[in-house]
């Protein structure tokens, strides 16, 4: 096992500049994921590490060893695909041992390795199967087999779960994160799903263009995202930003947009007194808006008047959504309350958890 | 029901089109095996479809054509020395080409793909063109009438077209599966033997049909580049069963289709390796 670090690593192709500067610190036995849109650089900085592509600039250690340069075979990781990548003309057993056996291991201590590796994912049975005759769940628990088998000192998937339908993926999520538990090891995981980055990460590193906008673990991610792309993209449905100015009134700094005018907390007021009369953006997620009927205290100063444009009650929750001056809002609601398409609905805001973004730079300015 | 049936019909002038084909490429097969049995003044006099007028005449038939060209000549021989030219010069470009299309694939070298482009060229150039060029240097190099002269003339004029074939083929396998065994552990070459060729199978075996057949049938390079008659295949000696003014053709029936049977053999016992899909499994989709 090692930790996993990388410095400065800048990937071009051509013009096109696909990891910028990236600087990232893995732990020893530490799962990180790299998460973001499609194209943003995170499958090339973990084909970075695995020694797929090569950095045009910066370094990528692993363990101590500067590994730039040294192919993928010598550098002692194993990468989990999303496609599963089996060889088709090998059956499980030969496709767990392959690797073993161009490491020239012994016969024995191979067979040993590929059926304890095969009782840990429960595929014992399928051991004399080829890849073609297996269910999807089965090739993907084979693709895992045949990483953990050669006992790497770090792991690397490239969404394994997403050619999963939802319920197995679910289920492979849960012997991912037990596997890891049992295992420890280092592992660098990508995906653009964010419930896999928020369920399975230590931490998490949010990329877009090629940069990493925050890395950091998941739970500060969701609460205090570094900037309006971190908050927009982790959390479903996603976070509402509205224009607004800040301004100054009798019982301290407001929030005051077209359709409402909110007092801010007072922990935030320090970072945003010298902001007055600044254009930002308000943030505030989807859940941290209540309905007026299930408040117990009501505080006025918090409280937005919309217009209910469309509502999709989902059995445990009912979204909302809604217009606010000339924007558009969602808001999550108890299911219970009363509300139909075309009324007018109070909500308000529980402001401890709103945001406040700068306007032209994007980033929390809380 | 109805559009099952409306389906079956809307196929038919498909099964007529297809029949006929069959017809007109099965005909002169036909013809060829009822006149080797034919008496040789039957087969100066009348056409071959005469023998259905009376098909129950024993005056009709013969195996003497048979005899002829089985006793009367070395046809073992040149069976034989039709095996010692194909195989070895099948093996010879398969090697190479799978090498080459294994390497235009998947290796990257400089000025690949115009290198690539040539081989592409090359497939255009008629063989005809590099006789001379070809024989000055096998004169000087000694390889003129040896067997090593027509292996690697053979071996060369297939190779563009298979060289081709092959980098398509290898082309799309899934780029996934040597980035894993790399990880693995692999190299270029083990990449190359432990799941190349495995996976190239249908593409080699119909690679080494198609080029066993065609230099079982040839006749113009054994020509050119096989001089000595102990040498020959067989397709030159059954040019040389007809004499210079086209007496004695009669013989050249039965030894046509002693030369197809081998073809026939072949293709049908190698048929299933004509067979896609053997990399199904390997990614998903």
């Amino acid at each position: 096992m090692a930790e996993v670090r990388l410095e400065k690593v800048t990937k071009r192709f051509g013009d096109l500049t696909a990891v910028n500067e990236a600087d990232l610190k893995i732990e020893d036995s530490e799962f990180i994921v790299l998460v973001g849109p499609s194209g943003c650089g995170k499958t090339t900085t973990l084909r970075c590490v695995a020694g797929l592509e090569e950095p045009t600039e910066g370094e990528v250690f692993i363990g101590d060893r500067v590994v730039n340069g040294v192919p993928p075979k010598d550098r002692d990781i194993a990468m989990v695909f999303q496609n599963y990548a089996l060889y088709p003309h090998m059956d499980v057993y030969n496709n767990i041992a392959f690797g073993l056996k161009l490491r020239k291991m012994p016969k024995d201590e191979i067979e040993e390795r590929v059926n304890r590796t095969a009782e840990l994912l429960g595929i014992e049975s399928k051991l004399k199967s080829k890849p073609k005759e297996l269910s999807g769940g089965q090739r993907q628990r084979v693709a895992v087999g045949r990483a953990i088998a050669r006992n790497p000192k770090v792991f690397l998937f490239d969404e394994p779960l997403s050619n999963l339908d939802a319920k197995l993926r679910v289920q492979m999520r849960a012997e991912l994160q037990e596997l890891h538990h049992d295992l420890k090891t280092t592992s660098m995981y990508v995906t653009h799903d964010q419930v896999e980055a928020m369920t399975l990460g230590n931490r998490v590193a949010v990329i877009d263009e090629g940069i990493i906008q925050q890395y950091a673990p998941p739970q500060e991610i969701y609460d205090h995202p570094n900037n309006q792309f971190v908050a927009g993209f982790i959390g479903s449905p996603s976070m509402n930003f509205l224009s607004a100015k800040i301004t100054d009134g009798e019982e301290g700094l407001y929030v005051e947009g077209e359709g409402f005018k909110l007092l801010l907390p007072d922990e935030f007021s320090q970072e945003l007194q010298d902001r007055q009369g600044e254009d930002v953006v308000f943030g505030v997620r989807p859940e941290d808006l209540i309905a007026e009927e299930t408040m117990h205290e009501k505080d006025e100063s918090t409280r937005m008047g919309v217009h209910v444009l469309v509502t999709e009650p989902l059995g445990d929750e009912i979204l909302v959504h809604a217009d606010i001056g000339d924007e558009e809002i969602v808001a999550q609601l108890d299911p219970r309350v009363d509300v139909a398409p075309d009324q007018d609905l109070n909500l308000y805001a529980n402001m401890k958890y709103t945001h406040v973004f700068g306007k032209e730079t994007g980033n929390a300015l809380v | 029901m109805i559009q099952k049936a409306l389906n079956l019909f809307s196929r038919i002038p498909l099964h007529v089109i297809i029949l006929i084909m069959c017809i007109v490429w099965l005909l002169p097969t036909l013809g060829i095996f009822v006149s080797s049995f034919r008496p040789e003044s039957n087969i100066m006099t009348s056409g071959w479809w005469n023998v259905f007028l009376d098909p129950t005449s024993p005056g009709n038939y013969t195996i003497n054509n048979y005899t002829k060209v089985i006793f009367g000549n070395n046809i073992f021989q040149a069976f034989l020395n039709s095996f010692i030219i194909a195989i070895p010069s099948t093996f010879i470009s398969l090697f190479f080409a799978a090498l080459a299309g294994y390497a235009f694939a998947w290796l990257h070298f400089p000025a690949r793909n115009l290198l690539f482009l040539a081989i592409v060229g090359l497939i255009v150039v008629p063989l005809q063109m590099t006789f001379i060029p070809i024989l000055k240097i096998y004169s000087q190099t000694g390889l003129y009438g040896s067997y090593i002269g027509i292996w690697l003339a053979h071996a060369g004029y297939g190779m563009p077209l298979m060289i081709y074939m092959m980098r398509n083929f290898m082309g799309g396998l899934p780029k996934e599966l040597f980035e894993s065994a790399f990880i693995d552990g692999a190299s270029v070459w083990t990449a190359f033997t432990r799941l190349v060729i495995p996976l190239s199978v249908p593409i080699i075996a119909s690679l080494a049909i198609f080029q066993f057949l065609w230099i079982w049938n040839d006749l113009i390079v054994a020509l050119i580049f096989m001089p000595d008659p102990d040498k020959a295949p067989i397709t030159l000696m059954i040019a040389n069963l007809v004499g210079s003014e086209g007496q004695s053709w009669h013989l050249l029936l039965p030894a046509a289709f002693i030369s197809m049977v081998l073809p026939l053999i072949v293709f049908f016992s190698l048929q299933k390796y004509f067979v896609r899909g053997l990399t199904a499994g390997a990614v998903k989709g």
